[in-house]
């Protein structure tokens, strides 16, 4: 062939190529994104991952595949916009329990509001003399590191009687298991009662309870471990299968854990020390650690999810008068704030924080910590501007 | 039903063998109207077709093929090719003043097939003249006006095809008619026909979905509701400046009642659509589209649904060359682009103040080589940007695509 034209022709192919590679949009940062698999899946992890994301993000639910007759969202992803944080569109309304001997509404359709319905039904109401709240979905990231501590450590975090005087208790929800959670090997149960971690009120167990329960309450999906229609009350057919269900379970389990931004930015560090001054971390525990896990990418590992899985009293600002489990109506679960800063990409450009999403930014959010998180609050106020805004930006590099 | 599309095909195709052994049977092309008087609405008339020698029976087609290379985000599923449809007409001329002409699509390598025309035409008078069988809904240009090799475009337009559910064709009966007058040409159709179901809000693209209705192959035996869809076209042509098309289509889209039991009120439909095409003195031609379309969501159901939608493109074609290319007389490459934008969901979120975004926004441009009218080769570089419900950062895709499209 004429070394010329050979020439010219892959002159044009790396041209071509070239310009495939510049004019592609390009995938973001790892750092600046909140869905994406643990490092060190095997082949097999990642196939059961892939089907999770499939089920958890694509899968949209219809009247024929049993979506209702009411429900609040059509899908998992559906409120966990890149499995990130909800907001006031899909925020989940429960009502029915003031204390802890547990929910007087349940044959009116507690715990949970069903505030969609198919065309032809009626969605539900609160019922007269039920108090409710309003819980804005939270991210999912990192979810499977925070199913890994142990009961020994979120015990070692408690201090209920406040022992050490700084205005900190911190006591964990104990609940009652449904019959398809099984407790873990090492669990510390308290009265037949087993700690539960996950949620504003930290009543659900462990990532099968959640999942299940938000298949049955948030989009009205029957299954073997949930079996009873959300409309009718009665036991149907399951109509998500058993796989699916631990598809989804090991999806959220294998989620990464939010990366943090510019953490030698100095402005960064000085706003973590200043987290730290004032308290924060009491509650905002920035070192956990998980026990051992069939899956190694998240055995043994120390993780920085910023909580201690314990509730503390926030004060009557906070309290809306509805609880779950043992938690008492003004008493929430620390919140972990990994990922606060890419909160904005899945709400919407915005910020809906807190429980139900009344602060619409960081500062606020803070200001609008009560009862044990006061003292830290009084003291953010006393801070100059400069080291607020210090903070903040610590705050919004998670 | 394939098996009976099939034997038609493989009917024909042996009718053309035999026909290409005898020299009297041989193909010959039926000259196009170059009168100018032909209007978007007048696409099924406005075909390239053959004629076998003295029969009463006309035959056409075209084929699209193409390959892909799309990236999302810096994800890519690689390169693909694509044979999106192979489409056969027939028209025949059964007495003076009546016609028949169909339309049969193969879809993906014959995973679908389709009846998208199929109509007995009656002509009584140019104002009056009556048409019934599967028709091809007048609304927008681009339903009746779809052919491939009649677009610089490998993707149809979004908003053609996700809000108006191009190709939208249903059992329906109707009237068109049309006036020419010096310079000046007005037309009309009006029919009655078949149209949508209730998953245009219960599908799995979560949300709003008209092109949902297409999966119910019923419609073409009976109505889901009862209700006819209702559905006009006028458009008026100077034949030296532009043609303007405005079009409606309503229906009922649910069940309201089963077995004489009353279930819900009769939930409408509208669309209103406006096209637009001109060419200008630089040979520039402009081809353009927009639709508005609203529906009775019940308010008990997720916001998720849009009530209302709206979108449109505009195609931009510049010819650069002309004349003898490769040999062929009479080619021409063009240079073009098409901008198009849609909202599936045009509103506020009830709960808080802000706009439920869902929508995007894509450009395409495009060169294309014509080495006859007939058939079109082009490359396009086509970029989008996606937002979802709540107005999240953009999704980006973008990729190029390379194929043909002919008429035979």
């Amino acid at each position: 062939m004429n070394i010329r034209l050979l020439s010219l022709k892959c002159l044009i192919a790396g041209l071509v190529l070239f310009s495939c590679d510049q004019i592609s949009p390009k995938a973001p940062e790892e750092d600046q994104i909140l869905d994406g698999p643990v490092n060190d899946l095997t082949s097999d992890q990642k196939i059961r991952f892939l089907a999770g994301d499939a089920a958890f993000n694509t899968e949209i639910f219809t009247s024929e595949t049993g979506l209702g007759s009411v429900f609040v969202a059509t899908s998992c992803g559906g409120c966990h916009a890149g499995d990130g944080k909800g907001t006031p569109f899909t925020t989940l309304t429960r009502f029915g329990q003031t204390d802890e001997t547990g929910n007087k509404f349940l044959h009116m359709g507690g715990p949970q509001l069903q505030n969609r319905a198919l065309p032809g039904f009626m969605p539900e109401t609160i019922p007269d003399g039920a108090t409710f709240s309003k819980f804005t979905p939270p991210a999912n990231t990192g979810l499977g590191f925070i199913e890994l501590v142990s009961d020994e450590d979120i015990l070692a975090m408690a201090d209920p009687d406040d022992k050490d005087g700084d205005g900190i208790s911190g006591v964990p929800n104990y609940g009652t298991l449904p019959d398809f959670v099984t407790p873990y090997a090492h669990a510390m149960p308290k009265n037949g009662k087993y700690i539960h971690r996950f949620g504003k009120k930290a009543a659900a167990y462990n990532l099968l309870h959640q999942t299940v329960n938000a298949y049955s309450q948030d989009i009205g999906i029957s299954s073997t471990f949930s079996p009873y229609d959300v409309y009718q009350g009665h036991e149907i057919d399951p109509e998500v299968s058993n796989l699916t269900i631990q598809n989804v379970v090991f999806y959220l389990e294998t989620l990464k854990a939010p990366i943090q931004r510019n953490q030698t930015d100095p402005i960064v560090q000085q706003g973590k020390q200043t987290f730290i001054n004032i308290g924060c971390q009491s509650c905002h525990r920035e070192n956990l650690k998980t026990g051992s896990s069939p899956v190694s990418a998240l055995s043994n590992k120390t993780f920085h999810p910023f909580t201690d899985l314990l509730l503390h009293d926030m004060g009557s600002g906070l309290d809306d008068g509805y609880t779950e489990g043992s938690a008492k109506t003004a008493e929430w679960r620390t919140p972990p704030l990994w990922g606060l800063g890419l909160s904005p990409d899945s709400q919407g450009g915005q910020y809906y924080l807190m429980h139900d999403g009344r602060a619409r930014s960081i500062r606020q959010a803070i200001q609008m910590h009560g009862g044990e998180g006061q003292a830290s609050n009084n003291k953010f106020e006393k801070l100059t501007e400069t080291d607020k805004n210090k903070l903040i930006t610590f705050l919004e590099s998670l | 039903m394939k098996k009976y599309l099939y034997t038609l095909f493989l009917f024909l195709a042996s009718q053309t063998i035999y026909a290409q052994s005898d020299s009297s049977f041989f193909f010959s092309r039926i000259k196009q109207d170059s009168t100018k008087l032909k209007l978007n609405m007048d696409a099924v008339y406005n075909r390239p077709f053959l004629q076998m020698g003295k029969l009463p029976v006309a035959l056409g087609g075209y084929l699209e093929a193409n390959s892909s290379y799309f990236t999302t985000d810096g994800i890519s599923e690689g390169l693909s090719f694509q044979l999106p449809r192979l489409t056969m007409f027939m028209s025949a001329s059964i007495r003076q003043r009546i016609k028949f002409m169909t339309e049969i699509e193969f879809e993906e390598g014959g995973k679908e097939i389709n009846i998208e025309f199929a109509a007995l035409d009656i002509e009584l008078n140019p104002l009056f003249n009556l048409r019934g069988g599967v028709i091809m809904n007048p609304i927008g240009s681009f339903n009746q006006n779809h052919d491939g090799p009649k677009w610089e475009f490998v993707s149809r337009p979004i908003s053609s095809t996700t809000i108006i559910p191009s190709t939208w064709s249903n059992v329906g009966f109707g009237l068109f008619g049309k006036y020419a007058r010096k310079n000046w040409v007005w037309a009309y159709e009006a029919y009655l026909s078949n149209g949508f179901d209730d998953k245009i809000i219960n599908n799995k693209e979560n949300r709003t979905w008209f092109p949902a209705s297409k999966a119910n192959s019923e419609r073409f035996e009976e109505s889901f509701n009862g209700v006819p869809l209702k559905t006009v076209k006028m458009a008026v042509k100077h034949r030296k400046v532009a043609e303007v098309g405005i079009s409606w289509m309503n229906g009922v889209y649910n069940k309201f009642q089963d077995d004489g039991i009353v279930l819900d009120k009769r939930r409408h439909l509208n669309f209103i659509a406006v096209d637009i095409n001109t060419t200008l003195p630089t040979k520039t031609s402009l081809n353009g589209e927009w639709v508005w379309a609203s529906v009775d969501v019940p308010k008990t159901f997720s916001q998720q649904f849009g009530k209302r939608q709206q979108g449109g493109f505009l195609d931009i074609v510049q010819p650069i060359i002309k004349g003898r290319i490769l040999g062929w007389s009479e080619s021409v490459i063009n240079l073009s682009t098409r901008l198009e934008y849609v909202d599936y969901n045009v509103g506020k979120f009830q709960e808080i103040d802000a706009n439920i975004a869902d929508h995007l926004y894509a450009t395409t441009a495009s060169i294309s080589f014509r080495p006859s009218q007939q058939t079109v080769i082009r490359a396009n570089y086509r970029y989008e940007w996606r937002r979802d419900l709540l107005g999240n950062p953009a999704a980006r895709t973008a990729g190029f695509q390379l194929g043909f499209s002919t008429y035979f």
